[in-house]
C-alpha cells in the first residue's frame, strides 16, 4: 500500500506537544553565554561616539563589541536568493563594518553577557551618539527619485516584460479598466524570534540556527568568515515558522559567530519581537498600477502592470509582481514594469506569496471591475480568458484553473448570487462574495538535490536530507516518500534533517520544499531499492534468483516478481544471507532546465464571502472556499493545512497586516503584535479546501507542485472583490482599515 | 530587563511599608502591565512589593445594591460573578472584550486601572514622549496617531487610557478605595484619571505607597440594560479603536436617564457627560442620539490620522444607545 497521498499525521506531533522537540533557542551548551545586538536608533548618519564603559561595568558582562574591535568580514556578501543553492545573504551590506547607518535598527554594537538578561541590560546602558543625515523611508517621500529597475532578484530576473504594443492593445480595447492601489508594508512575524547558538571547536564553527536553510546558512557564513565550507556545521532541528524571513540570511547569524569567537565560548542569541522588524527583511511598502482593455466578449487585448517600490540602500530588491499577470490569461500586448526608490531600509525580502500575492490582488480585483463592466459574470471573464499555453507557446506542465473556478464555484454557491452590489443585507451587516484566480510560479533555479537512503539489517530504514522543519510537515511527508520509495512499511522508515552534514538539499522557499526534498528522497530510496533487487536477482539463494530487476516489486520489505509466482524475498532475509549489515545508496534529482519549453504556474481558485458593517467599517469574513490543483497531494492533511494558512494569510493581508515608517525618524511605527496585526482565532471563518487532481510529470517524480503559496494568492482579492460586493465601494488600499471601509453616506442618518 | 528586589507583603499595611521604605517601589499583581513596562525599559520601578496574598479578591454587595470588587480580583473571575453580569453587563461585557483569557486570567482589577497607554512612542523607548521624559515632546501630535485620543488632549499628549473595564465603570460613577500613609481614601472614578494638561507624566492622583484596595460600584438600576460595545480591526485581542458603555432608561417616551462613556477616543476613559445632558428629555430615537454624539464630539481635536474617529466615535455611540434601548446584551 502506498504511503503517499494518505492522511498520515505528524510525525513530529509529540515530540512538539510534549516539548520534546528543540528549537535553536532551546539549546543549551556548557558555557553558554548570551548576546545582545544594540541597534541603530536612526535611519541614515554616522556613529560619532559609543559610550560603553557602564555596560562593559555593568554585572555578568564579558565583553562589549563596537566597530573598532569587531573584526572585518572576509567578503563582501551579495545577495542571491537562497532557491539558488548559494551563499545567500539578504543583503548586499554587512553592518559594524565602519560607522555609517543605513537604516534604524542596523546592528552598532554587540553586548556579550553570563545571562540573557544582563545582556540586554547592559545594552540598555550603552549610549550612541550619532550625525544623522536626512532619511527616506516612504515611497511619499522618495517618489521624485524612482527609476526603473533592470534587474531583480540579485540580478536573477529582468525587471520589464513585455510582447505586443500595449499602449494600440489599450486603446483598441472596447472596454478599459484602469485602477492603482498602496499596500502597507508587511513582516513575517513568525512566532519563533530567529535565534542562533554559535560555538568554535577550534576552527570548527557549529551554529544551531532558526533558518529555512541550512545550507544557504553555512555557505554564507564560511564566506562572510573566510572559512572553508566544511568547516562550518549548521544544525536546525525544529523552526517556529519562517514565511520567508528565514528564507535569507541575514548579519545577526554571522554576528553570533564572530563573538563566540570573541569570547572563546558558545554564545546565544534570540533577537527580540521588535527586533523581528529590522532585522529579516520585510515585504516593502508598494504602489501597483494596472490597466487591462478587453473587448465586449470579455477577451482581454492588452495589460499594462506596474509596480513602485522602496528598496535598501544597496539592493536593488522587488518582490517580482508581473509574473503571473503576464501569463495567467491569453492577452497579446503585456508590459510589467517595476519601479524602485532607494531607502534607507533594509533590503526588503521574501514574504508569503512573494510579489505575485499583490500582483494578483491587483489582476484580479481589476478583473473584477472588468466584469461589472461588461455585465458577464466574474468567474465567466476568467474562463473566457483561460489559456492552454504561456506567452512563450509551452503549454502548461499541468494545468487546472477551469476546473478549480468551476469545482470551486459549484462548492461555493456561487450560481445563487445575485450579482448586484449591496443587495443582501443582515441587520447591521451588508453581505457579499466575491471570487478571484489563483496562480504561482514553479522556479527551478536550484542546483540538484540529493539525499541517502540507508537500510539495516533488521529491515529498519532512514533516508536523510540537508533540509529542515519548519512547520510545513515536511518531515512527515518525505518519510512517507521514503518508505514508498525503497518498499518498506511506514513504521521502518524515518527520515532525517536539519544537519548540513547530510546530503544537500535547498532552501525551503518559493512553494519548492516538497517538490525538491520530495524528488530528493524518492531519487534515493529508489537507488536502494533498485541495488537491493538487483542483489536479490543475483544472489543463488534468492527465491527471486533470474528474474529480470524490473519484474520485481517491493512492498512492506518483501520482494516479489511475476516472472516468479508464489516466490518471496525480504529486505531482512536478503541483506542477512548476504552478510550485510546495511546498505545504503545515494539519490539525485535534477530540476527541469530554465528552459523547459513548458509554462509552469500552479493554479487555483478562491472565494470569499464577506460582511460589512459600513457605518463602523468593519469587515467580517464569513467563509473562505479555496480550489487547489497543487499536483499530487503528498498528504492530504498537511497541504489542506498549508493551504488554509495560506488563505489565512491572504485574509490578513486583505485586513490587517501593515506597516508604517514615521518617516521624521525612519523607524517602523507598529512593531510588537499588539500594533502589528495579525488574526486571532476569532477572525478565521469557515475554511474549505478542495483539490483538483492534475497530473504533472515536469514537476519531479511525484508530480508535486507545492502548497506553501498558492493558498495565501488571490484570498486577498477574492475578499477586496466581496467588499465591492457587499458594499458598492472599492477599497484602494491594503489593508481595507475600518477608516477606508467605513462609508461617509451612511453617517448622520 | 535591569536588576530588581523584590519582597513579598503579608498584608496591606505591611505593603504600604514595604512600599513607601523603598521610593522606587511598584506594586506587583498579576505583572501582566508592571513587567511588560520594565522589560521595555519604560517602568522605572527598582523594586517590586508583590501584594498577591493580600485578601483583596473578592467581589461584595454594598448596601445601595452596588458592589464592592477587590482590587486583587482577577479580571475573568468579575466578568463571570453572577452578580456583575446580571446588575452591570456593561461591567462583565467590557472585561471579557479586553486582553486575552489568559491575561484576563493574570490580571487584577486593580492593576487594569493602572496600565498605562499603549502609544507605541512611550514603548519605543526613543521618541520623544512627554510621559516618559517629561519636557521632551510629543511624537505622536504629528507621528502614526491613528490610536489616539480626539476628546481630552493636549499639545504635549493625546495618549489614549486602554483600559475597556474602566470605560464601563466610570459610566456607573464607581469610587476607587485606597489605603495609603497618609490613610484611607475614596477618590471618584472620574477623578482618578488625569487629563495630560502640562504634565502628561502625571497620571493618577495617587501618593508614593498608597494602594487601590477596591472598587465600588454604586447600585444603578440603570446599569442592568447597559450595553458594552468595541469596535477594532480584529475581533480579539485588540485595544479599542472606539468603545461604548451605555444604558438608557426610558418612561412616558421620553429618555429619562442614560449614562454613556466611550474608550479609544479620549486620553482618560471618557464618561459622555455633554450627550447624556442633551439626551434627558428627548424622545428616545436615532435622530436624538446622533444630536447627543454630535454634542460631545463637537470640541473633538483631531489630527493627521485619527480624523475618522470622530464619525466613527458618534456611530458607535448610536449604536450602543440602540443596543440599550432595545435591550441587547452586545
Amino acid at each position: 500500500m502506498s504511503a503517499v497521498g494518505t492522511p498520515v499525521t505528524r510525525v513530529d506531533g509529540p515530540a512538539k506537544v510534549t516539548g520534546a522537540a528543540r528549537y535553536s533557542a532551546e539549546i543549551s551548551l556548557p558555557g553558554m553565554t548570551y548576546l545582545a545586538v544594540v541597534g541603530a536608533t536612526v535611519a541614515s548618519g554616522r556613529v560619532t561616539a559609543i559610550e560603553a564603559d557602564a555596560a562593559r561595568a555593568a554585572e555578568g558582562v564579558l565583553a562589549v563589541l563596537t566597530p573598532e574591535e569587531l573584526p572585518k568580514i572576509a567578503a563582501e556578501p551579495h545577495l542571491l536568493p537562497s532557491l539558488v543553492g548559494g551563499p545567500a545573504p539578504g543583503e548586499s551590506f554587512f553592518p559594524m563594518q565602519d560607522d555609517v547607518v543605513q537604516y534604524a535598527g542596523q546592528p552598532v554594537a554587540l553586548v556579550i553577557a553570563e545571562e540573557y538578561e544582563q545582556a540586554h541590560h547592559a545594552a540598555s546602558l550603552v549610549r550612541i551618539s550619532y550625525q544623522p543625515t536626512k532619511s527616506i523611508t516612504t515611497i511619499e517621500e522618495g517618489r521624485e527619485q524612482a527609476y526603473e529597475a533592470q534587474r531583480l532578484f540579485g540580478g536573477l530576473m529582468p525587471a520589464r516584460s513585455e510582447r505586443g504594443d500595449v499602449e494600440a492593445g489599450l486603446a483598441g480595447a472596447d472596454v478599459r479598466v484602469e485602477v492603482a492601489y498602496k499596500m502597507a508594508a508587511n513582516h513575517h512575524n513568525p512566532i519563533e524570534a530567529p535565534s542562533t547558538v554559535a560555538t568554535w571547536d577550534g576552527g570548527n564553527l557549529t551554529l544551531y540556527e532558526s533558518t529555512q536553510g541550512i545550507r544557504a546558512t553555512q555557505q554564507t557564513v564560511a564566506q562572510l568568515l573566510g572559512l572553508p565550507i566544511a568547516r562550518v556545521r549548521v544544525i536546525t532541528r525544529f523552526v517556529g515558522g519562517g514565511f520567508g524571513g528565514k528564507a535569507m540570511v541575514w548579519p545577526n547569524v554571522t554576528l553570533t559567530a564572530m563573538a563566540a569567537r570573541y569570547v572563546g565560548r558558545p554564545v546565544k542569541l534570540m533577537l527580540t519581537r521588535p527586533q523581528m522588524f529590522t532585522s529579516n527583511g520585510h515585504r516593502e511598502e508598494q504602489e501597483q498600477r494596472i490597466a487591462i482593455g478587453a473587448a465586449r466578449d470579455g477577451r482581454l487585448t492588452a495589460i499594462r502592470h506596474e509596480k513602485l517600490s522602496i528598496t535598501s540602500p544597496f539592493d536593488d530588491w522587488a518582490e517580482p509582481a508581473t509574473g503571473v499577470s503576464s501569463q495567467l490569461y491569453g492577452c497579446e500586448n503585456f508590459l510589467g514594469v517595476h519601479r524602485l526608490i532607494k531607502g534607507n531600509t533594509m533590503t526588503p525580502t521574501f514574504t508569503r506569496g512573494p510579489g505575485e500575492s499583490l500582483g494578483v490582488f491587483t489582476l484580479e480585483t481589476a478583473m473584477d471591475e472588468l466584469a461589472y463592466q461588461l455585465a458577464i459574470d466574474p468567474v465567466e471573464l476568467r474562463v473566457r480568458n483561460h489559456t492552454p499555453v504561456d506567452p512563450f507557446g509551452n503549454p502548461w506542465s499541468s494545468d487546472g484553473l477551469v476546473e478549480c473556478l468551476r469545482l470551486g464555484a459549484e462548492r461555493f454557491g456561487w450560481s445563487e448570487r445575485n450579482p448586484a452590489p449591496r443587495t443582501t443585507r443582515d441587520g447591521e451587516w451588508l453581505v457579499g462574495t466575491g471570487v478571484a484566480a489563483a496562480a504561482y510560479p514553479i522556479a527551478f533555479f536550484m542546483p540538484p538535490q540529493r539525499a541517502r537512503a540507508r537500510i539495516f539489517a533488521d529491515g529498519s530504514a532512514i533516508v536523510q536530507t540537508s533540509t529542515q522543519e519548519f512547520g510545513t510537515g515536511v518531515l512527515t511527508m518525505a518519510t512517507q516518500v521514503g518508505a514508498d520509495a525503497l518498499g518498506v512499511a511506514l513504521r521502518e522508515m524515518e527520515f532525517q534533517a536539519g544537519d548540513s552534514d547530510l546530503p544537500n538539499s535547498t532552501a525551503a522557499v518559493g512553494s519548492a520544499g516538497a517538490g525538491m526534498v520530495s524528488s530528493a528522497v524518492h531519487a534515493a530510496g529508489t537507488a536502494l531499492r533498485e541495488q537491493l533487487i538487483a542483489l536479490a536477482v543475483s544472489d543463488e539463494q534468492s527465491p527471486l534468483h533470474g528474474a529480470g530487476p524490473g519484474s520485481v516489486k517491493v512492498a512492506d520489505g518483501h520482494l516479489t516478481s511475476a516472472e516468479r509466482p508464489g516466490a518471496v524475498d525480504t529486505y531482512r532475509e536478503l541483506l542477512s544471507r548476504n552478510h550485510l549489515s546495511d546498505a545504503e545508496a545515494l539519490g539525485m534529482w535534477r530540476p527541469p532546465p530554465l528552459d523547459t519549453p513548458h509554462g509552469l504556474l500552479t493554479f487555483g481558485a478562491q472565494f470569499a464571502e464577506v460582511a460589512v458593517d459600513p457605518e463602523l467599517g468593519l469587515v467580517r469574513v464569513r467563509r473562505l472556499n479555496g480550489a487547489f490543483a497543487p499536483g499530487r497531494v503528498l498528504n492530504p492533511l498537511l497541504a489542506h493545512s498549508q493551504l488554509m494558512g495560506g488563505m489565512l494569510w491572504g485574509m490578513s493581508q486583505a485586513l490587517l497586516e501593515g506597516n508604517h515608517m514615521d518617516p521624521r525618524y525612519g523607524r517602523w511605527a507598529e512593531t510588537n503584535l499588539a500594533e502589528y496585526l495579525v488574526p486571532v482565532n476569532a477572525d478565521a471563518p469557515e475554511v474549505r479546501v478542495d483539490f483538483v487532481d492534475v497530473d504533472d510529470e515536469l514537476v519531479g517524480p511525484l508530480g508535486a507542485k507545492g502548497v506553501g503559496e498558492i493558498g495565501q494568492v488571490g484570498a486577498a482579492a477574492a475578499i477586496a472583490n466581496a467588499v465591492f460586493h457587499a458594499t458598492g465601494r472599492r477599497i484602494r488600499s491594503l489593508p481595507m482599515a475600518p477608516e477606508l471601509v467605513m462609508d461617509p453616506a451612511v453617517g448622520g442618518r | 530587563m535591569r536588576p530588581l528586589t523584590y519582597s513579598r507583603a503579608a498584608d496591606v499595611q505591611d505593603a504600604i511599608a514595604l512600599a513607601t521604605a523603598n521610593p522606587a517601589s511598584a506594586f506587583l499583581a498579576g505583572g501582566t502591565t508592571e513587567v511588560d513596562l520594565i522589560r521595555a525599559g519604560i517602568s522605572r520601578s527598582e523594586h517590586l512589593v508583590d501584594i498577591n496574598e493580600l485578601p483583596l479578591r473578592g467581589v461584595e454587595d454594598l448596601p445601595d445594591g452596588g458592589l464592592h470588587i477587590g482590587a486583587l480580583a482577577r479580571m475573568s473571575d468579575v466578568a463571570r460573578t453572577p452578580r456583575v453580569v446580571e446588575r452591570y453587563p456593561a461591567i462583565s461585557r467590557a472585561l471579557l472584550l479586553g486582553a486575552s483569557e489568559q491575561l484576563r486570567n493574570m490580571a487584577s482589577m486593580g492593576g487594569n486601572l493602572r496600565q498605562r497607554t499603549r502609544c507605541a512612542y512611550l514603548r519605543d523607548g526613543v521618541s520623544p514622549c512627554n510621559k516618559r521624559e517629561p519636557g521632551s515632546g510629543c511624537a505622536a501630535l504629528d507621528g502614526f496617531n491613528r490610536g489616539h485620543a480626539i476628546l481630552g488632549t493636549s499639545e504635549h499628549c493625546i495618549a489614549t487610557h486602554p483600559s475597556d473595564v474602566a470605560v464601563a465603570l466610570v459610566a456607573f460613577d464607581a469610587v476607587i478605595r485606597t489605603v495609603g500613609p497618609e490613610g484611607e481614601r475614596a477618590i471618584p472614578f472620574d477623578d482618578f484619571f488625569l487629563l495630560p494638561g502640562d504634565t502628561p507624566q502625571l497620571e493618577h492622583p495617587i501618593a508614593p505607597g498608597e494602594l487601590i484596595v477596591g472598587i465600588d460600584v454604586p447600585g444603578a438600576p440603570i446599569a442592568r440594560g447597559s450595553v458594552y460595545l468595541k469596535f477594532r480591526d480584529r475581533q480579539s485581542y485588540e485595544f479599542a479603536l472606539v468603545s461604548v458603555a451605555a444604558a438608557i432608561e426610558v418612561d412616558d417616551n421620553v429618555v429619562a436617564g442614560v449614562r454613556i462613556a466611550m474608550g479609544g477616543i479620549g486620553t482618560k476613559p471618557w464618561r459622555a457627560r455633554r450627550a447624556e445632558t442633551a439626551l434627558v428629555g428627548s424622545p428616545p430615537n436615532e435622530t436624538s442620539f446622533r444630536h447627543a454624539a454630535a454634542v460631545e464630539l463637537a470640541e473633538a481635536v483631531v489630527r493627521e490620522h485619527n480624523a475618522f474617529k470622530v464619525e466613527l466615535a458618534q456611530r458607535a455611540m448610536v449604536r450602543g444607545l440602540v443596543h440599550s434601548l432595545n435591550g441587547r446584551q452586545s
